[in-house]
């Protein structure tokens, strides 16, 4: 592994191929990893079409099989060593984790559109309403604005609402609430108050779902102080993110992404709660960092097995916490490979991938040995038809070139 | 206990000259808890959906005289910020009140500390109804530590949790949704409080008002709204902003009450009603009729869109404290110097907190970081080196 690395360092130019291809037998017979994918959970997604294929940018594959949950083991707050855990989609997760909170803790209560007997619009809250009630699952009216204020009017006063947005695009007309009530009355009471709310609802790019249904508020959000903000991408974190989030005492954003809810995965029957600032390693390797999170992590592992393919060895971290950034997870991982590629979802402008690039200028400009290249979604308004979709977000092929262009 | 009593030739005056420091000591009637007196409100109520109550408050002396006294330190505590932000002293913006104390007055006489009121930002004087103190008011309005947000609010964010004060807001009708939210874990808690949201008659044209009022009329929250029309949203008169400034009327099905907001029996009696009909029938309308007599803040002079005619008219006319001060001399309460003695003792007060505030420190430099998040339950920040995040300025 460490004459591979040499060579790597040494090489200015990376270009030769030739090199590589002897390295590459080897490379793929000492990768214990990749040996490990059989045996580990399987994530796949029934149904959705993740993306394009490998060699063209147009074209749709069926049913792919991505291994984003190879490295599970290396996950520090896994448990996965228990075998025996149950399978679920990543909805179930999500009311599973959200079933758990109300059961313990009876001021914690759900608000939103079609929550309660229609079960939740993406079936996160299916079964809630008959179980607790209607005043702890609560339907309320097309009202973003005061809905969402009046949720943290009652976190105020010591309940612990979850806010539903049917989508989140529809949460920029709760703006106001969420910056200046949610974020700042913690600061502008001097302390006195807490907003322990959790904000939560599906974002991003979905199938042809039209520009204002596709929007991808993270971006938006960033700049609000006091806000937390965690995007989940697996079953597995779905349920601890949202656990974590509800238990803790400041306002968090949940960032759920609409293709994902039906990725199923194997996830522990003991009780767990993931850490809302940690991000997780996802494959650990040598040469390049890639930060990604929510969908655009099983584009970057789709394009990671390609890249495997080519010789490179991609570390994968996905970010999972938007606000504050992992930067002790970050920062370890690019003193050791020294090139990042941020894989990301938002608009290039003013997005996560500029923050976290700033970010990490900021902290770890010494370690880089590459500028850092961040590659986003388009910044245009999502349109409708599926080849132009699929152009304004990350492609894996793009995910490759990138890397190879990092590693020259 | 029952019986009115118009004529005071039980209630004479003791001697005057014998003055001790506390209002309260200075005659025995000030705490007449017992003897009753019938005041009549300037004008009856007018309700909208509903059967608006009697005209006739039974009140006691004892809270004619706090009415008065309360009244006159509010009033006072105003007029002292305007000089300070006249020199200086409280920068920003800044809200007064005077001229609208009748209505924060008689809502306090009808509710508890458990009842949960919500204003905007014209807040000083609710807060100090709320049991708040001169000091902790004037030190946030100046921005130093003692103020209750910790000078990191300002005139805009007075709160206090104990007294259920939930501020002190800036964005005009975003508390309103806020208070909805407020009456709803009361709901929740089946506690048997309610919620009084206000806002202006500016915002009574917002959106956000008119959906949490669906909600709350939907699941009978205990939500009171309460619109205190001064008749200007800022520089706009009600009649140029509003298509119909009935703004009691506007809840629709919700019931509404308009009121003489420069009464204070009558808001007092109003939000008696207020409460318990909204413990048991869900949200409703209080439109308080009142007046002030600063512009919107400190940056309006308050003459360009209303002659000085009008407000020195209100001034004569319907000023609450000239009010009580009419009353409680009709009612030989006290004298007329008694009545200038406790002006004088409120003025005495108010400077004394001035100048106990402005040795107030100003916040310090960590101050900066604190209280943006609070711990979370297992949960730590974290910066780059794992450790909590410390910022230190250059």
């Amino acid at each position: 592994m460490s004459s591979i690395f040499q060579a790597v360092g040494a090489a200015t130019s990376l270009s030769s191929s030739a090199s590589f291809d002897t390295k590459k037998f080897q490379f793929s017979s000492s990768r214990s990893l990749l040996g490990k994918r059989a045996s580990c959970v399987v994530v796949r997604c029934s149904g959705a079409k993740m993306d394009g294929g490998l060699n063209q940018i147009g074209g749709r594959a069926d049913h792919l099989v991505t291994n984003a949950v190879a490295t599970k083991a290396d996950t520090p707050a896994a448990s996965t060593a228990s075998k025996p855990g149950h399978e679920l989609l990543l909805f179930e997760a999500l009311r599973e984790g959200l079933e758990e909170e109300m059961e313990r803790d009876a001021r914690v209560c759900v608000m939103g559109e079609d929550v309660g007997h229609y079960g939740g619009s993406y079936k996160v809250t299916k079964g809630l309403a008959p179980k607790y009630g209607d005043l702890r699952v609560l339907d309320t009216p097309i009202a973003e604005n005061s809905f969402t204020g009046m949720g943290i009017g009652a976190a105020m006063m010591g309940l612990r609402p979850i806010i539903e947005g049917m989508n989140m695009g529809f949460l920029l007309l709760a703006f106001n609430q969420i910056s200046n009530n949610c974020g700042m009355l913690h600061y502008t009471s001097g302390g006195q108050f807490k907003i322990p709310v959790v904000i939560r609802g599906p974002g991003g790019v979905g199938r042809q779902l039209g520009a204002e249904h596709s929007q991808r508020l993270e971006s938006y959000f960033q700049s609000i102080p006091g806000i937390q903000m965690v995007a989940c991408s697996t079953p597995y974190n779905a349920k601890g993110l949202m656990k974590a989030a509800i238990r803790s005492d400041n306002p968090v954003i949940l960032f759920e992404h609409v293709l994902l809810y039906n990725l199923k995965e194997r996830i522990p029957d003991e009780e767990y709660v993931l850490n809302l600032e940690e991000a997780e390693m996802v494959r650990p390797g040598e040469h390049v960092t890639i930060l990604t999170y929510s969908r655009m992590r099983y584009h970057v592992m789709q394009a990671a097995k390609t890249l495997v393919n080519k010789g490179y060895d991609p570390e994968v971290i996905d970010i999972r916490s938007l606000k504050p950034f992992d930067l002790h997870t970050i920062g370890n991982s690019i003193k050791k490979t020294h090139r990042v590629l941020i894989v990301e979802e938002c608009m290039r402008t003013g997005g996560i991938g500029a923050s976290l690039t700033a970010a990490i200028t900021e902290n770890f400009h010494d370690y880089l040995d590459a500028p850092i290249i961040c590659l986003s979604s388009q910044d245009v308004p999502t349109p409708y038809a599926g080849t132009l979709e699929e152009w304004t977000v990350v492609q894996p092929p793009q995910i490759v070139a990138a890397v190879e262009q990092l590693c020259r | 206990m029952a019986l009115a009593r118009r004529s005071s030739t039980l209630l004479k005056p003791l001697s005057a000259a014998s003055s001790s420091s506390s209002f309260l000591h200075r005659r025995p009637f000030s705490t007449d808890d017992t003897t009753t007196i019938t005041v009549e409100t300037s004008v009856p109520f007018t309700g909208h959906n509903c059967e608006p109550p009697s005209r006739s408050i039974d009140t006691t002396p004892k809270e004619l005289m706090s009415f008065f006294t309360d009244m006159a330190l509010m009033r006072r505590m105003e007029i002292a910020a305007d000089s300070l932000y006249k020199s200086k002293l409280i920068r920003g913006f800044c809200h007064l009140y005077d001229g609208q104390e009748a209505v924060c007055i008689g809502m306090e006489a009808a509710i508890t500390k458990k009842d949960c009121i919500i204003t905007a930002y014209r807040d000083h004087c609710i807060f100090l109804g709320r049991g708040g103190k001169l000091l902790e008011s004037f030190a946030e309005l100046m921005g130093r530590q003692g103020g209750c947000s910790r000078g990191k609010g300002g005139s805009m964010h007075f709160y206090k949790k104990e007294a259920c004060f939930f501020g002190g807001h800036g964005i005009v009708g975003a508390q309103v949704p806020l208070g909805c939210g407020l009456a709803f874990a009361q709901k929740y808690r089946k506690e048997d409080h309610v919620t009084f949201a206000m806002y202006g008659d500016g915002a009574a044209n917002q959106g956000q008002l008119f959906e949490a009022l669906n909600m709350a009329a939907l699941w009978d929250l205990p939500a009171i709204l309460v619109c205190e029309n001064n008749h200007y949203g800022m520089g706009t008169a009600e009649w140029r902003a509003a298509k119909s400034p009935a703004y009691y009327k506007r809840g629709d099905y919700v019931p509404g009450l308009k009121v003489d907001g420069m009464d204070a029996f009558a808001v007092k009696q109003a939000c008696k009603f207020a409460k318990e009909h909204a413990l048991k029938n869900g949200p409703i309308i209080l439109e308080m009729d009142t007046y002030r007599y600063h512009g919107h803040s400190m940056s309006d002079p308050g003459s360009t869109y209303r002659t000085r005619d009008e407000i020195s008219g209100v001034r004569q006319e319907r000023d609450p404290i000239e009010r009580l001060r009419k009353l409680i001399l009709a009612h030989d309460l006290a004298t007329e110097k008694e009545l200038k003695d406790i002006e004088k003792l409120a003025r005495k007060e108010v400077d004394e907190a001035i100048s106990q505030a402005k040795e107030s420190p100003m916040p310090d430099e960590s101050e900066l970081f604190t209280n943006v998040y609070r711990k979370g339950y297992g949960v730590e920040s974290f910066g780059a080196d794992r450790k909590e995040l410390r910022a230190t300025l250059p």
